[in-house]
């Protein structure tokens, strides 16, 4: 009965909220097609074993010529995405971070990105805009949606994390393949978080976010550096949460909440796990490389020393040959790290904000609880005061319980409101999260493949000159 | 072929067929034909079973089998450096002991971790330590037997009586392993002749044929010592990353069984085909290492035992020079001359001798190995392109 109430519930809410934005009509029909039997064929790979990626050779083609080494764009406008479009769907908006510039000198030094929007959505000005942003901006954004929305139960996408030491060596100028390598991971990381932040319907709506992507001039987010006195407090807060954490023992009505935490528990080791595995995967294919380039120079030498002609070019030949495939293997290393392992540390990072959120409802529960435990006191106040029969306690007493009342009802509906949207929300992350790992494992996929096909063109390349040593 | 995607026979056959491989243009005539027929592997020993078959008439049967250790398989070798008759060619390099150590100690290792890890992952590493331990022992019955093999292959060395005990003799020939005491002297002897070689290098050879070879050799020698170092570090990267394929898969198994949204089948599906990959890759890695590697550190001994022999060559001539002199002064002073001339002569005769042989000796290496390479390269190409299809299909 109850759930059939909040069903009725999140239902009128949603009729509310398509309402109030008539350009989003994308929730629901959103859900819809997510579901929707045509889509199956399209997403699955389970008809046959063979049958890898899911877009034709059509992806595999374009992707020979583009060699540079940058981070692939993970949320490409996919097959399924114009399909959408194709149903009515405007949700529309496309973000890209860009262009890594940096600004001043020494240690003041910050890199600054330009952040580019493409939409078709009316609450922008404009259809296309960009504006230049720094790390430090990207955080301030993220600290005031975290401290509007994760009290009421939404998710919000965490935003990468700070590094010291990568910035410092950015910053003093050391103009190496670390430093680089580290803006290129920092880029990605970025656009990433931004194009989660904008997925979220409810955050799409927010102004903060309406204002970092559009106003050319921000306000200096200074609360987000380590040392400041906003830095501080949060570690305190943090720390206290902790201890509250553990001597909040709540007691769980709805036996979906506790499955689903237990789940995400669940997924949260068997997602840090998988990380160090493929983590462990990068290295090593680095490390392969590297030593297929030593043994490529080497076996160079060998054929030249060599005095028998044929063998000598075959054997040069040979070490050109592993030059090319310790090329394919640093780029296969970046494919690795870049899709894989990227995509596991993000959600890392999401189940803890996910896990965040199930925590504030306990707090939520907690205040509720506490609001009727005072009122229960005050009613108790109140008899004795009836009983000691002193008039003007009485009506304290009884404004009290009043005040108090109304707190234990408002504190029964921001628990029900908060569970209400962390059952959406869950439910949403969940799709979302079956999107993200589907696309981007297929896309790995595609990349394994394909190294696979060029290890084949250089060989066949080689054979002849092995066989025509004389 | 067939594309066996099992690790029991395929992984086999084609070890067998690539190590035997390794020699080739090996003359096997009826006359004489020797194999390792079966090998046991007990706690810390190798025991070979090597068979013979033969026609000639110093053998009492025409066919029989010995057991034999691998210190026995040194004693051999050593008796063929240190006989003086055969300083004009170059022997076969012994074959390297038989070493599991590193991997009884992953073994050791697993057995030790076997509480930390699921019930699959622990019989999927247990599986692949077992192949590796598998291979390891393969590829010393192959060296084992690829020294016998040359040596029955070799006109002269053929002929050799402690080779014809060695193959017959069916009880134990107690040979004991050199005792600290010789190994000592061994050392100190290493150390002697490599001095020596340095003195005697200087000399410069009349002929140009050996000058170029010595030259050569020497270059030769050193860069595959190189290759051969760093084709090792590449095939083992190669294997390091095979298994984390093992791991990726297990781990995304799990999160397959344990997820409730439909993406679990999906996540079964990539666990599976990363478990696929990794066989290839591993094969991948093992074909590598046979082809490449063994081949380059098979010449890298091959190209020592022909630095010997050179070696041995240089310093018969420096002998034979020396004599001269020695004979010169004889003459001079007149007194013990026919002793100078007899030892001038020995000393003539060894050279020639030697130089004789050592020049054909060093044209069939030359040969030996182009055509060693030739086979191993050509074949590494073929199965790197068989392994890339199949997991291009996969």
């Amino acid at each position: 009965m109850v759930q059939n109430l909040q069903k009725l519930c999140s239902m009128m809410t949603e009729k509310i909220f398509l309402q109030i934005i008539n350009s989003l009509r994308a929730e629901a029909t959103e859900e819809v097609s997510l579901d929707s039997p045509e889509r199956e064929p399209i997403l699955s790979s389970e008809p046959s074993p063979a049958v890898t990626p899911v877009t034709p050779t059509t992806l595999i083609a374009p992707r020979i010529e583009s060699k540079s080494l940058s981070a692939p764009v993970i949320f490409d406008r996919s097959r399924e995405e114009i399909e959408e479009e194709a149903n009515g769907d405007v949700f529309d908006i496309e973000i890209g971070v860009s262009d890594p510039e940096k600004v001043g000198d020494g240690m003041n030094a910050y890199m600054a990105y330009r952040v580019t929007t493409k939409t078709s959505l009316s609450m922008f000005s404009k259809s296309e805009f960009s504006v230049k942003r720094r790390f430090s901006d990207f955080l301030g954004l993220h600290s005031k949606l975290a401290s509007k929305y994760l009290h009421v139960g939404y998710i919000v996408p965490p935003a990468p994390e700070k590094s010291i030491v990568g910035m410092t060596k950015v910053k003093v100028g050391k103009e190496d393949s670390s430093s680089t390598e580290f803006v290129e991971k920092r880029r990605a990381a970025l656009e990433r978080y931004l194009q989660r932040t904008v997925k979220h319907p409810t955050l799409l709506q927010d102004p903060d976010l309406r204002q970092f992507l559009e106003s050319s001039e921000l306000p200096r987010a200074v609360n987000t550096q380590a040392l400041s006195g906003a830095g501080i407090l949060r570690m305190v807060n943090k720390a206290a949460d902790a201890v509250n954490k553990m001597t909040i023992k709540m007691n769980e009505s709805d036996a979906w909440f506790e499955e689903k935490q237990q789940q995400f528990e669940n997924l949260d080791q068997q997602l840090r796990k998988l990380h160090a595995s493929v983590e462990a995967l990068v290295c090593h294919r680095k490390e392969l490389s590297a030593n297929t380039a030593a043994f490529a120079k080497s076996a160079a030498m060998l054929g030249n020393s060599e005095d028998h002609t044929a063998l000598s070019r075959a054997l040069s030949q040979l070490a050109e040959v592993e030059e090319k495939i310790d090329q394919l293997h640093q780029e296969q290393a970046f494919a690795d790290f870049y899709m894989f392992s990227e995509l596991l540390s993000d959600y890392i990072r999401l189940i803890a904000a996910v896990k965040g959120v199930f925590d504030h409802r306990m707090k939520c529960w907690q205040k509720w609880e506490d609001a009727q435990i005072t009122l229960l006191k005050k009613r108790e106040t109140e008899a004795k005061m009836m009983v000691a029969n002193k008039p003007d306690k009485i009506q304290q007493a009884k404004n009290e319980i009043r005040e108090w009342e109304a707190k234990v009802q408002q504190g029964e509906r921001d628990f029900e409101q908060i569970s209400k949207t962390i059952r959406k929300e869950v439910g949403r992350f969940e799709k979302e999260r079956v999107k993200d790992f589907k696309t981007v494992i297929i896309k790995y996929l595609e990349s394994l493949v394909q190294t696979q096909q060029q290890l084949i063109k250089y060989w066949e390349a080689f054979l002849p000159e092995a066989k025509a040593i004389a | 072929m067939m594309e066996g995607l099992d690790d029991g026979p395929d992984f086999l056959s084609e070890e067998d067929r690539g190590l035997k491989a390794i020699n080739v243009d090996l003359q096997s005539d009826a006359a004489l034909q020797v194999d390792i027929s079966d090998a046991l592997s007990e706690r810390d020993k190798v025991k070979f079973t090597v068979h013979t078959k033969s026609s000639l008439p110093n053998f009492k049967q025409n066919e029989f089998s010995v057991v034999r250790q691998h210190e026995e398989f040194i004693w051999l070798h050593d008796s063929f450096i240190e006989n003086e008759d055969y300083a004009g060619y170059i022997i076969p390099p012994a074959p390297p002991r038989p070493d599991f150590d590193a991997s009884r100690e992953k073994l050791q290792k697993l057995g030790e971790g076997e509480g930390s890890m699921t019930k699959e992952e622990f019989t999927k590493m247990k599986q692949e330590l077992e192949a590796e331990y598998l291979a390891i022992f393969k590829k010393t019955v192959a060296m084992h037997e690829v020294f016998l093999c040359r040596v029955a292959a070799h006109p002269i060395l053929r002929k050799d009586l402690n080779f014809h005990v060695f193959l017959e003799y069916n009880q134990d020939l107690s040979v004991r392993g050199k005792n600290k005491k010789e190994k000592l002297e061994d050392f100190f002897k290493n150390m002697v002749k490599s001095a020596d070689g340095v003195i005697v290098s200087g000399v410069k050879d009349v002929d140009d044929f050996f000058e170029h070879e010595r030259t050569f050799l020497l270059e030769y020698h050193n860069r595959v010592k190189d290759a051969s170092a760093k084709s090792d570090r590449m095939t083992r990267s190669h294997k390091s990353a095979a298994d984390d394929y093992n791991r990726i898969g297990s781990s995304l198994y799990a999160l397959g069984t344990q997820d409730s949204t439909d993406i679990c089948k999906f996540f079964l599906k990539v666990s599976e085909l990363f478990d696929k990959t990794r066989k290839i890759e591993a094969r991948v890695s093992a074909d590598e290492d046979l082809k490449l590697s063994d081949l380059l550190k098979y010449y890298l001994r091959e190209s020592q035992a022909a630095k010997d022999l050179l070696y041995r060559r240089s310093r018969s001539l420096v002998d034979y020079e020396n004599a001269n002199k020695a004979l010169d002064k004889a003459r001079a002073k007149n007194k013990d001359v026919l002793q100078a001339e007899t030892s001038q002569q020995l000393c003539c005769q060894k050279f020639e001798k030697i130089s004789e042989s050592a020049k054909q000796e060093l044209i069939d290496f030359k040969t030996r190995r182009v055509a060693a390479f030739r086979k191993n390269l050509v074949e590494l190409a073929e199965l790197e392109l068989k392994h890339a299809k199949v997991s291009f299909v996969t």
